[in-house]
């Protein structure tokens, strides 16, 4: 059994945002991070992992530099990683980027046992499209929103988080699950993870290596063949400081309905 | 030369600096003020590979090195200098010693206990009238057949009411002075140990201080450790290793400290402007700085000695007397920058203030320091 976790490496948003001039962040003048809910999935693959022994495979797509995550990732206890990285990807937006993504794993082979996992969605486009967009190509049953799973030999039980309760479902592997941050409290690093992480394999695969894949239009990767366009990105003005009020009783209730009276919000 | 951190020890860094703000942070304020030893932290660091982590892999541990044990500890010493000196005390007293001059038996043994077992080390040494003279101790071990008597007391332990493992010197030929004295690999469910005084102390609330009795203290031939007469050379190697960890502990509690102070001098308004605007503010800061960037490249030579394989006992005291003069120094001024919010328990740096003083006092005061680097320099 595998599992392989997609993750991204993402600006850290409490530091400065940096825009190119075709409207993409510039992600390499800024600090990045993991991003959160990835971790999630890092986390809810091997916590599998200690309950099945299975392998745990990390996948990013982006620039050279990301391999410092995926070491990271594997420091906590993934197995191997693979960097998808080539000019040719740069730019792409959800749909291209599903795309690139479904065939690095169609080409690591994706098995009858297998699970990917995925992040709910990334702190940078917020968009939750790329986990449901690569099950679609990879032709396997998605669960997006996990806040619990359970294995059960190639079944999963998964609970499904919606605004107003959740929803129980079941689902054959393989499958792609995107996980929330109510699923689990990600570990840390282990000091002996740290002391592997750099022995462990991790494979690059270039635009040669996915080129032919069938899952691939070559048409539509890349910036040039994103359908999306940025037309403006921007970093939106800062708000003025709140007011605070302190007190459960009448009198700052009475303040608060007269400060949102004065503001004519009621 | 390059100085910049290996990749491990850039990660380890930021491993312990994620642990340290999410764990040990929110906890710290109450393991000082409700004498507490952190026990879920420490069984965590275990799970995580930071307690034992100097000890190789064949032995349980994570393989890590010095440099990157003390970055460990200064990170956590950041928020909880209590939290740092139970870590500092079992990597460096405890594993440290069984590394270095245990047999493989004893390593196979002691070192997996210390890593994989979970079960936390200490280190006795100290007696009431052996502190700094610390060859005048009179716990003693007769050999009987196939085991060591111990007899005698020893105090300050640090992780004393905790630990399971306890690396234990005693005289085993009192007419010899130093030469008589032996190193003793001790569980603590050997017959005839038992722990005495638990110490009620200034600060580091959170590390457990106590006394350890041995009364006829059985312990079996095979855990003498190193050969017999050569305890003190053992406790002198065990300490200037151990002293790089505590001055990575003071380094942390006086860059904890002032990064404290630093949060609060630019919100506190006086005068009509934040007090960070003063120029007094901003000279001690500066100051503050230079001691904490000289304080870190002084263990960073003295780790890198010591992993070189070289004599590090001069940079290690050198290390260790800068670090807790500065972490002493630089709580005091944190505690005035923030005046009489400073001196309350509202805010940390009245803790780390009593924390920074033992690193002046324990593994070498502030004066033995002096006396080690004098001695080296004067040659």
């Amino acid at each position: 059994m595998k599992i392989i976790v997609c993750v991204k490496q993402v600006p850290d948003t409490s530091g400065k945002i940096a825009v190119k001039p075709d409207g993409t962040l510039d992600r390499a003048s800024m600090q990045t991070i993991t991003n959160p809910d990835d971790l999630n999935a890092v986390e809810a693959a091997l916590a599998l992992k200690d309950e099945t022994g299975a392998e745990v495979i990390v996948v990013t797509m982006g620039p050279p530099p990301a391999e410092g995550m995926l070491r990271e990732i594997m420091a906590r206890g993934a197995d191997r990683a693979v960097l998808v990285s080539g000019r040719e990807f740069g730019g792409s937006d959800t749909y291209a980027t599903s795309q690139i993504l479904a065939a690095a794993i169609d080409h690591i082979g994706l098995e009858k046992d297998d699970v990917v996992f995925c992040g709910r969605q990334a702190i940078d486009g917020d968009t939750a499209q790329v986990g449901p967009q690569m099950a679609e190509k990879l032709g396997i049953p998605q669960i997006t929103y996990a806040q619990e799973i359970h294995k059960d030999g190639d079944t999963l039980t998964v609970q499904r988080a919606l605004e107003d309760g959740y929803m129980t479902i079941k689902v054959q592997t393989p499958c792609m699950i995107t996980c929330i941050k109510e699923l689990n409290e990600p570990r840390y690093m282990s000091v002996a993870g740290i002391y592997e992480t750099y022995d462990k394999p991790m494979d690059v695969f270039d635009f040669n290596t996915l080129k032919d894949n069938p899952l691939i239009d070559l048409t539509k990767i890349g910036l040039a063949g994103s359908p999306t366009n940025i037309l403006i990105s921007f970093t939106p003005p800062q708000k003025g400081a709140g007011q605070m009020l302190e007190g459960a009783g009448k009198e700052t209730c009475d303040k608060l309905a007269g400060i949102l009276g004065e503001k004519h919000i009621i | 030369m390059e100085l910049k951190l290996s990749r491990e020890q850039a990660l380890v860094q930021k491993m312990v600096r994620d642990f340290t703000e999410n764990e040990v942070k929110p906890i710290a304020a109450d393991t000082d003020l409700n004498t507490e030893y952190p026990a879920e932290n420490i069984e965590k660091l275990f799970r995580y590979g930071v307690m034992g982590m100097v000890v190789p892999k064949e032995y349980g541990g994570a393989g890590a090195d010095d440099l990157a044990a003390a970055l460990a500890v200064e990170e956590l010493s950041k928020q909880c200098a209590s939290t740092g000196d139970i870590v500092a005390t079992h990597n460096g007293l405890c594993c440290g010693p069984i590394l270095n001059f245990g047999t493989e038996e004893q390593k196979q043994k002691y070192l997996r206990m210390l890593t994989e077992g979970h079960k936390v080390g200490a280190f006795c040494l100290t007696e009431p009238n052996a502190g700094s003279d610390a060859s005048k101790g009179t716990t003693t071990a007769v050999l009987d057949g196939d085991h060591y008597v111990l007899n005698g007391a020893k105090i300050f332990i640090t992780n004393g009411y905790v630990a399971d493992v306890f690396v234990v010197f005693a005289m085993t030929d009192p007419s010899k002075g130093t030469k008589g004295i032996s190193a003793f690999i001790v569980e603590s469910s050997f017959p005839g140990f038992s722990v005495g005084k638990h110490e009620v102390k200034m600060g580091l609330h959170g590390s457990p201080t106590a006394e350890i009795v041995f009364t006829d203290c059985i312990v079996p031939k095979e855990n003498l450790l190193g050969v017999e007469g050569k305890g003190f050379n053992i406790a002198m190697n065990t300490l200037d290793g151990g002293r790089i960890g505590i001055a990575a502990q003071a380094l942390g509690i006086a860059e904890g400290a002032m990064a404290e102070a630093m949060d609060f001098t630019k919100s506190r308004i006086q005068f009509g402007r934040p007090i960070s605007k003063f120029q007094n503010t901003q000279f001690k800061f500066a100051d503050m700085y230079v001691g904490i960037e000289a304080g870190r490249l002084l263990i960073y030579k003295a780790a890198l000695t010591k992993m070189s394989g070289a004599r590090f006992t001069l940079e290690a005291a050198v290390a260790k007397l800068h670090c807790s003069e500065l972490a002493m120094k630089t709580t005091t001024d944190c505690v005035q920058m923030l005046g009489g919010y400073g001196y309350t328990k509202d805010y940390p740096v009245e803790r780390m203030m009593r924390d920074a003083k033992i690193t002046q006092i324990y593994e070498g005061t502030s004066e033995i320091q002096r006396v080690v680097i004098s001695g080296n320099i004067l040659r």
